[in-house]
């Protein structure tokens, strides 16, 4: 026997020894599969019907990291931050059932806010699917509306082929969440294992052809238009397109508006920026939609936080509208040039054919509303000399002590538009929020999320008392995989927004609002990450200072004005130009 | 303006691609009048005929967000003159009435036909739009209808030119993907 190792193998036989494929588990090529993805981090829980993918992974721990999380819901949000802060796909583990079912709001989210994801459930055996056997639920109905694409698969063999195609949807295109749900026989199931990466599906065109003469037509609009306006979507950051898109600004002298997502994009202190769009974003780019002539929509949907009253929405504008996904083309505003393309080819074919311009004086209206907008809501907002401590102030001091440079990872109300409209971003992808779902309790584990997906950077993480009440169990998670994220609250005992429109339309019936708080920084102690309370003025900046110096995570509690109100604010359904600041 | 449409999608064969087109639908509020599936001269296409009433305007964006799913090949909305389309009755009737003479002359000035007969009952098929279908039943019933079924919708479209070639193009690209 020994003799025939070292004889030389007939040509046929070596080239199928070369070959011949591993027997392994469909679990082992679930973890695999992720792998040569890579796929490094993993955010889940276990239980009954995962339980052999987490029985392989248990083998392979040297080369992925799976954080525990508390709550399923939390494995969501910390993939969605983990994609959003990394650019890479976020990952996610959850077992059939209640497992499946908790996954539904960071899926929904993840699918409003185009976030990559992939999502892997265990299920109950094929042979048990719909006999309502223990912990089976049909997460492939319930999630067939809020996922890009979702399949269940009940063999092993088809396990790769599976997870290639998922993470070929997910990250293609318009990124979206996918879900994969494995029975448990197809996890124990063995066969001959090989994975290809999925580039093609046919019935699915990720990337549109660039149409030149589409290009050509919104370049000439833009050459003729006395007063354009680019209006920055979560798109340019998806296609890496900002550079770009500030080149664009920089060589027409075009203002640009961004959208809660766009965030990011471009430094706040651009000469060409002019603020956030929106309800309550700024009120010069809000106001004078309502002048511009021509509107170049890059990547965004015209959500109708952004417009208002979508009759009333840019009357005087030809609408140019730069955009990756057909469905969302002529879906609210009619595009009079629809540009259907990956935002960078078609910012940068753009970018040829638009001619070096000057609009000082279209330009010069925006400094005017903003200087209008500091002196009635910014400046009292940011640089208040007397009362409680306001949260713009402490988002200020925040922006001010990171250079702008942190990942600024907010929550869903007030907190979130005061810490948008105040914090003053530098680098691109360092907005994660909850933008279109409006998910409370989104921050806290995707500021986990964010932190795995960039550890070298400051990752800060703005929540409000109501939100960090909804997902606070993740602390947990923080302490027990060392998350070094900052986690500052704004507490002002209200669930604030919602109080706000109660005082503003609802006569100040303050229905079910109020909250009678727990001990925030005793909480943090309990799961052994230290902290601090503020209430007045001349500590908080000394306190965020001892914050940001604490290696690992640090909960400031910043007592803040019971009654603020966020201003300027659209009141919703109103045309955005009525725009109020008071 | 509600009125009918018909709304044509070719899709993969993959398991529950009808319910990731329904619920689009559903989500409007828009409810299906009728719905007739199958596969094309292309194994592994299939072809959705959906007749809908709606607007233009919401089903335009419908069909945007129906393209928008992975396995979707293509989806589009046909006004009524823009598709030919015939539907399909069977009418189950009760022997006995074959003894009077005029369901004779009645079979053959509506162009049906009979497709069985047996000593209790025989069967009855009719081609033709709703209102006709329906016409139909009017005329049986003093004859002891028993039984009434009636398809969906099959339609072609007027301004299709290469909608087999489209077809037979996606199998050329399978072929040079190695699938």
């Amino acid at each position: 026997m020994q003799q025939k190792d070292v004889l030389p193998m007939k040509p046929e036989i070596a080239d199928k020894q070369l070959t011949v494929k591993p027997v392994i588990t469909g679990s082992e090529a679930v973890i695999r599969s992720l792998i040569a993805e890579g796929v490094d981090t993993i955010f889940g829980y276990p239980g009954g019907a995962i339980m052999p993918i987490y029985d392989a992974l248990y083998d392979f721990q040297d080369q992925v990291h799976h954080i525990l999380v508390r709550h399923e819901q939390g494995a969501t949000h910390a993939a969605q931050g983990y994609a959003r802060s990394s650019g890479k796909v976020g990952v996610a583990f959850a077992t059939s059932g209640p497992g499946a079912t908790n996954l539904v709001t960071g899926l929904a989210d993840a699918y409003m806010d185009s976030t990559p994801m992939v999502c892997v459930t265990g299920q109950v055996a094929a042979a048990l699917l719909g006999t309502d056997a223990f912990q089976e639920t049909d997460v492939i109905g319930i999630t067939m509306p809020i996922t890009k694409w979702n399949i269940q698969v009940t063999r092993a063999e088809d396990i790769p082929a599976a997870m290639a195609k998922a993470f070929y949807i997910a990250r293609s295109g318009r990124p979206g969440p996918v879900l994969v749900d494995i029975t448990k026989n197809a996890q124990f199931g063995e066969f001959e294992y090989e994975y290809k990466k999925c580039e093609y599906i046919r019935s699915y065109r990720p990337l549109p052809e660039l149409n030149k003469e589409a290009v050509s037509a919104a370049a000439e609009l833009i050459n003729n238009a006395k007063k354009p306006f680019i209006l920055c979507g979560h798109g340019v950051l998806i296609s890496g397109a900002e550079k770009a898109l500030i080149a664009l600004a920089e060589k027409a002298q075009i203002p640009v508006g961004s959208t809660l997502l766009g965030l990011s994009a471009m430094p706040v202190d651009h000469p060409m920026y002019v603020g956030m769009l929106g309800m309550h974003g700024n009120y010069g780019p809000n106001m004078l939609t309502g002048e511009a002539d021509v509107v170049i929509a890059v990547g965004m949907r015209f959500d109708d936080r952004v417009t208002g009253d979508v009759g009333t929405y840019v009357p005087n504008a030809k609408v140019i509208h730069i955009e990756i996904d057909a469905a969302e083309i002529n879906k609210i505003v009619k595009a009079d040039v629809a540009v259907h393309a990956d935002a960078k080819p078609a910012l940068e074919a753009l970018l040829e054919l638009v001619k070096p311009a000057q609009h000082s004086e279209w330009l010069e209206e925006f400094r005017a509303a903003d200087k209008k907008e500091y002196e009635k809501v910014q400046h009292r907002e940011l640089y208040p000399e007397a009362g409680e401590l306001k949260m713009a102030e402490t988002i200020r001091l925040i922006s001010e002590k990171t250079k702008g440079e942190a990942v600024l990872v907010t929550d869903v109300g007030q907190h979130q538009m005061v810490a948008s409209r105040y914090y003053r971003f530098k680098n691109p992808n360092t907005n994660v929020t909850s933008g279109g779902m409006g998910t409370m309790g989104f921050s806290l584990p995707a500021a986990m999320g964010a932190k795995m997906g960039t550890p070298e950077k400051e990752v800060v993480a703005i929540i409000g008392d109501g939100c960090f009440q909804m997902t606070l169990q993740e602390l947990g998670t923080i302490y027990q995989s060392q998350i070094g994220v900052k986690i500052v609250i704004l507490n002002n005992n209200f669930l604030g927004m919602v109080r706000q429109w109660q005082q503003l339309f609802f006569d100040k019936r303050y229905s079910s609002t109020e909250m009678v708080n727990p001990d925030f920084v005793q909480i943090a102690k309990g799961f052994f990450i230290p902290g601090k309370k503020v209430t007045a003025r001349e500590d908080i900046s000394a306190a965020i200072d001892e914050m940001l110096a604490h290696k690992g995570a640090y909960l400031l509690e910043v007592v803040v004005e019971k009654e603020d109100n966020v201003f300027p604010m659209v009141p919703a359904g109103a045309p955005i130009t009525s725009i109020r600041l008071e | 303006m509600q009125k009918e449409y018909t709304v044509t999608v070719y899709t993969e064969d993959r398991i529950g691609i009808t319910n990731r087109i329904t619920i689009i639908f559903t989500r409007r509020g828009i409810n299906i009048t009728s719905l007739t599936t199958a596969e094309t001269e292309i194994p592994g296409v299939y072809k959705f005929i959906i007749t809908v009433l709606s607007t233009r305007e919401k089903l335009d964006k419908v069909v945007g967000q129906i393209e928008r799913l992975i396995e979707i090949h293509r989806a589009f909305v046909h006004e009524e003159e823009e598709v030919v389309y015939q539907e399909l009755a069977l009418y189950k009737i009760s022997t006995r009435s074959l003894h009077t003479g005029d369901i004779e002359r009645l079979i053959r000035e509506n162009n049906a036909r009979i497709l069985t007969i047996t000593a209790e009952y025989f069967v009855i098929e009719k081609t033709g739009h709703q209102q006709e279908l329906i016409d139909f039943i009017k005329k049986l019933e003093p004859y002891g209808l028993i039984e009434y079924s009636k398809s969906g919708r099959v339609a072609i479209v007027k301004w299709s030119r290469r909608f087999h070639e489209h077809l037979k193009e996606l199998q050329a690209e399978d072929a040079e993907h190695g699938l």
